[in-house]
């Protein structure tokens, strides 16, 4: 398969903090890939640099064959490589259905500004109705998103990712704050969305069952590098993934000072 | 129906209410709802920017603009009729938020408000000094027909009145529709979170600076009709207390719908010229402490009673 995101030598220092070191990374289209790596690993830099939300310091990224490097985040986002946050990032004082109006307006944007509801055009409507059915939103949609319980925010946050027609989706810790119980159902829901769509999923998790579940490939972070990169089984193996990431116990004899 | 229709049905109703009214009301009566018009369509901008999440404590500079503009353009041009000054006002306006805005769209909170200040301090300052503009006495505006017919004639003579109204419902009708469109939804998702629309593809200083422009549009028609129902322009129109009033107009009135800021600049004129009447050494302190008791007991503005009434119904 060949490679719809590419990160070369990829590098962003914070004064004498590296927090990512000469990122190498191919991500091949239609995959799911999982960022796995302690707080402070790396991780979210990764994506923040890959968005356009941190320009850096040194290094490239190319998306579908074009150079990225340095790219605004709402250019990067209209050339179809989205995110959502690990906090949600929602507009709190529109409803849930709004919210979805929103990134499917600016979709529209550039065919007919000025050419909204408000003179009979539907299409975005419809379409926002038919994403709030999919992702289970449709008895919040006319809630005002600052009183929706975090999991739905959550939920609303990576719709709206989607909204906006994604080739490349990176979800940022989409189960954090959300109850172990419905872990698995929005993570089913999310990718069971997303897959429809055909769209090449890269996400950040700290639980780990969660990982290996719907996860193709890992790459594993520590210190802005990359220890480990390959399918579930391998990296889990991975004796410096068990030390650093997963923060198992070693085996007597087995690495350690 | 639908809310555009319902709000445009309501604002057409409103403009017959009012022109019908023309012929039976008193010469100070529709001189103040012509002057309450004119500050409304400033307000109506400042609407729009405090949807954005902007607070523009310089409005006064398009206002004068506008103003200006009607006079100087209008004797340049030889331009007698009404029509055509008010457009000349709200261009030249526009055309000044166009390149202001490459600098006031970057900034945003108090920052955003004591640059639009700033600004409109400077052609203050800069109208002052300039004896060919007629420094700090100003000069006179005047025009001699309005939609063709004699300022002088039986129906002429509502013309400025007639003019004010009708550019209020283009004005009011035209932002309720520029807000359901899918740029205009933008307002409040920017307001709310910039960095989310930025993420859904959307340049968030871009959409700022149209609103600056729509704004100033609407503050410059607001200075030309204002001119015209004066008489005059003079540098006050540009004085930072000018756009306070306008600021005090748009809190007053609240951002609820595109007819708030008229009925609040209706109400804000009415008090302040009965204040005036009956407490002449004390008219400020009765003005202040009405907006105190909308502040206190209506924070959204006069316009959330009837939010209330509705969702009570």
């Amino acid at each position: 398969m060949s490679a719809i995101l590419e990160t070369r030598g990829l590098t962003k220092t914070f004064g004498a903090v590296t927090a990512a070191n000469a990122l190498d990374v191919a991500i091949e289209a239609g995959s799911v890939v999982g960022l796995i790596g302690g707080n402070g690993a790396g991780k979210t830099t990764f994506i923040n640099l890959v968005t356009g939300y941190l320009k850096p310091t040194s290094g490239t990224v190319h998306f579908g064959g074009r150079d990225i490097t340095g790219m605004a985040p709402r250019q990067v986002t209209r050339l179809g490589l989205c995110r959502s946050f690990q906090i949600p990032q929602v507009f709190d004082s529109l409803t849930a259905y709004e919210n979805l109006l929103v990134g499917l307006g600016i979709v529209s944007l550039g065919r007919k500004a000025f050419v909204g509801s408000a003179l009979g055009d539907q299409r975005p409507e419809a379409v926002a109705e038919q994403m709030l059915q999919r992702f289970h939103l449709g008895p919040y949609r006319d809630v005002l998103a600052s009183t929706l319980p975090e999991g739905v925010r959550k939920l609303l946050d990576i719709a709206m990712a989607l909204a906006v027609k994604p080739r490349i989706l990176l979800l940022d810790e989409p189960t954090s704050g959300v109850s172990a119980d419905e872990k698995f159902s929005l993570m089913d829901l999310v990718l069971e969305a997303i897959r429809a769509e055909g769209v090449t999923v890269l996400f950040v998790e700290h639980d780990m069952d969660v990982v290996r579940r719907y996860v193709q490939r890992i790459l594993a972070f520590y210190e802005g590098r990359i220890i480990a990169d390959g399918p579930p089984a391998e990296v889990m193996a991975h004796p410096e993934v068990r030390r650093l990431v997963v923060g198992e116990a070693q085996p007597a004899g087995e690495g350690g000072c | 129906m639908s809310p555009t229709r319902r709000t445009a049905l309501g604002l057409a109703v409103t403009l017959a209410v009012v022109a019908v009214a023309a012929p039976f009301l008193p010469r100070w009566a529709g001189f103040l709802v012509t002057i309450a018009i004119a500050k409304a369509l400033v307000a109506l901008g400042l609407l729009l920017l405090m949807r954005t999440g902007l607070v523009s404590f310089g409005q006064g500079l398009y206002f004068a603009i506008g103003a200006y503009a009607a006079g100087v353009g209008a004797d340049a041009l030889k331009v007698t009729d009404a029509v055509p000054m008010v457009l000349l006002g709200a261009v030249a306006a526009g055309l000044a938020a166009l390149l202001l805005g490459l600098l006031l769209a970057r900034y945003r909170t108090i920052f955003f408000a004591m640059l639009s200040l700033a600004f409109s301090m400077i052609l203050y300052g800069l109208l002052v000094k300039t004896s060919a503009l007629g420094s700090t006495d100003g000069f006179n505006v005047a025009a001699k027909t309005v939609f063709g017919l004699d300022v002088a004639g039986p129906v002429g003579r509502f013309g400025i009145y007639g003019l004010a109204a009708l550019v209020a419902f283009l004005g009011a009708v035209g932002i309720d529709l520029y807000l359901r469109t899918h740029l205009g939804r933008l307002a409040p998702a920017i307001r709310d979170n910039e960095l989310r629309v930025e993420y859904m593809g959307a340049s968030v200083r871009s959409v700022v600076h149209l609103h600056l422009v729509l704004a100033a549009i609407l503050a410059g028609a607001g200075g030309a009709v204002t001119a015209l129902a004066v008489g005059h322009v003079d540098p006050e129109s540009a004085y930072w207390t000018t756009s306070g009033e306008f600021v005090f107009v748009a809190i007053l009135s609240g951002t609820g719908s595109v007819a708030a800021p008229f009925a609040g600049a209706l109400l804000l004129e009415l008090l302040r010229s009965f204040a005036y009447e009956h407490a002449p050494n004390t008219w400020q302190l009765v003005v202040g402490g009405v907006m105190l008791a909308v502040i206190l007991f209506l924070p959204e503005g006069l316009w959330s009673v009837f939010r209330r009434r509705r969702a009570a119904a």
